[in-house]
């Protein structure tokens, strides 16, 4: 692909990363910090790339090693992520105004 | 194995793409972020599956085994953490996948043919390098492996002159040479910058810069992505870099600092001697309407102390609507009751029963303290003096031995004021310091209609 098509994609990403995020509550600023680390462990997709293409061994050890990284990021992240929601989201609710 | 074409790879990682931007809108919502955040992980499922089932893969059983080891061990640390331990272990996960990107620049070094290449790699093994010592000076801050103190040492700055000076030049070198030398050079510099940039960073301000390495990482995996030609990663990591930046900054404001204050703070503070946080400077956490809304939204017990700005701003049918719809959710709303609160006793017992509270919801004082220790939120609509600690604890307070409604015991305290000035009294509040404390800034009454259509709004 072509420079200018890439930095077109990367000018309209920076503008819609500011867009998404800019009306978030802080409360909820641990959980969405949490959802962009996992989303970022899509270097995973990079790292098996790199990994299928490997030949010698550093290249492998280094690509393997970033695979294994990677995966704890990506899996991780959206795990923790879940907890953590789970945990704001958990409240029984009683009825009526209290005395 | 090469089950799909190419062109479905390429509609899988739009998918994603798109899966992630809704991930990120969804999490700012509490009804939706549960599902927000199963859609990004099947989206970066869906992207590295497609991807694996259109090519065939060399290595493909070691990439297979170092997914599931790398996942298994990644749902027992992400399950088995204690809430209290969540901070660090995100900052873990940050430090690994920053060190996943310098990885996946540093092997493609030898296939980057072009100069423009090479400037992409120099700027992913840096950053990426940064962003896992960082992460992992965190993670240790956080744990209590490290001290949390603010850690300087003569030279600090000078040191980190010379480590940016050094991997400029590697940068330049790897570029003009094509030398993957270099590009260890660069790592190594990365890995001790990082370390260098978190240790002067006092324990408060950690949360912040763990959002500011995350940034970090997702800048790096953008850049990845130009290395690697796929617009997937350059999507995700640059929308994960600019939210991130965002994020940080709205996490600093949130805490009354700013990013570069708490980035560069340490060494001011070595230029300057000492900096000593007098009274006036101190900082206080505000937040807007919205972010009440939320507040409201999770709390089950909820007081509402009303003073004389309320009276002021006319705001008790604003306040009392708030109740009624809390009350009809299931929330738990009291009104606490100061003997003095307002110009004359019973102001505003007087004031609420014209906006129909009923009765029991108006609590006095000795029966909504002890209370408070149970409530999740405590909203303080105009009153100052009667919930200003300096009552109990400063002997020469002007209001010293007053009685006060202990707002201090809840989870969570906001204040609707006017302006930072204090209270009747004068005297300034200790209370506007504290960690759960924040502030809303603005007439009470305008304040409480914004909270009432986003409380309506969230529903």
């Amino acid at each position: 692909m072509d420079a200018f098509a890439l930095l077109t994609i990367t000018i309209l990403a920076v503008f819609l990363g500011f867009e998404v995020v800019s009306k978030v509550s802080s409360t909820l600023h641990t959980p969405l910090m949490s959802e962009a680390n996992a989303i970022h462990g899509i270097i995973l997709l990079g790292a098996v790339m790199v990994a299928g293409q490997a030949e010698d061994p550093l290249a492998l050890t280094l690509s393997i090693l970033a695979v294994l990284l990677a995966t704890i990021n990506v899996v991780g992240g959206f795990v923790v992520t879940d907890r953590m929601l789970v945990m704001f989201s958990a409240k029984p609710r009683r009825a009526g105004v209290a005395a | 194995m090469k089950i799909l074409p190419p062109e479905v790879v390429l509609v899988a990682y739009i998918v994603a793409a798109v899966l992630f931007i809704l991930a990120l809108k969804g999490l700012g919502n509490p009804r939706t972020a549960r599902r927000a955040n199963l859609l990004g992980a099947s989206g970066a499922a869906i992207a590295v599956l497609a991807y694996g089932l259109s090519v065939d893969l060399r290595n493909l059983t070691l990439i297979v085994a170092a997914i599931a080891v790398g996942a298994v061990v990644a749902v027992i640390a992400a399950r088995r953490v204690q809430m209290t331990q969540m901070p660090q272990l995100v900052a873990a996960f940050n430090g690994v996948g920053g060190g996943a990107a310098a990885l996946v620049a540093l092997v493609e070094v030898t296939h980057s043919e072009t100069a423009w290449t090479l400037v992409v790699v120099a700027i992913t093994v840096l950053i990426g390098g940064v962003s896992l010592t960082g992460s992992f000076v965190t993670f240790g801050k956080l744990q209590g492996i490290i001290t949390s103190r603010a850690v300087t040492f003569p030279g600090l700055r000078a040191l980190m002159v010379g480590l940016v000076v050094l991997a400029l030049a590697a940068g330049v070198a790897l570029c003009v040479t094509g030398d993957p030398r270099y590009a260890y050079v660069l790592v190594a510099a990365g890995l001790v910058l990082g370390v260098l940039l978190v240790l002067p960073i006092g324990g408060a301000d950690v949360p912040i810069v763990i959002s500011l390495l995350n940034a970090f990482t997702g800048l790096a995996v953008a850049a990845s992505g130009l290395v690697l030609s796929n617009v997937l990663l350059l999507i995700a990591g640059t929308l994960v870099g600019a939210s991130g930046t965002i994020l940080t900054m709205a996490m600093a404001k949130a805490m009354g600092r700013t990013v570069t204050g708490i980035v560069f703070g340490a060494f001011r503070a070595q230029a300057s001697g000492s900096a000593a946080g007098g009274q006036g400077d101190r900082p206080v956490r505000t937040m807007d309407a919205d972010d009440v809304a939320i507040l409201l939204d999770y709390a089950q017990r909820v007081v509402i102390v009303p003073g004389y700005g309320l009276a002021v701003a006319g705001a008790h049918h604003a306040a009392a609507e708030l109740a009624e719809i809390l009350g009809e959710r299931g929330v738990d709303v009291v009104f606490g009751i100061h003997p003095v609160a307002g110009r004359m006793p019973g102001h505003m017992n007087v004031l609420l029963a014209e906006a129909n509270v009923p009765y029991e919801s108006l609590v006095e004082m000795d029966d909504v303290n002890p209370t408070f220790k149970t409530t999740d939120l405590v909203l303080v609509i105009g009153a100052n003096d009667v919930v200003n600690p300096a009552a109990k604890t400063s002997p020469g307070s002007p209001i010293y031995g007053m009685p006060i409604l202990t707002v201090a015991d809840a989870k969570q305290v906001v204040f609707l004021k006017r302006s930072l000035n204090p209270g009747f009294a004068g005297i300034e509040n200790e209370l506007f310091f504290e960690p759960k404390v924040s502030i809303v800034l603005g007439d009470a009454k305008q304040t409480l209609m914004r909270v009432l259509s986003s409380v309506k709004a969230n529903a």
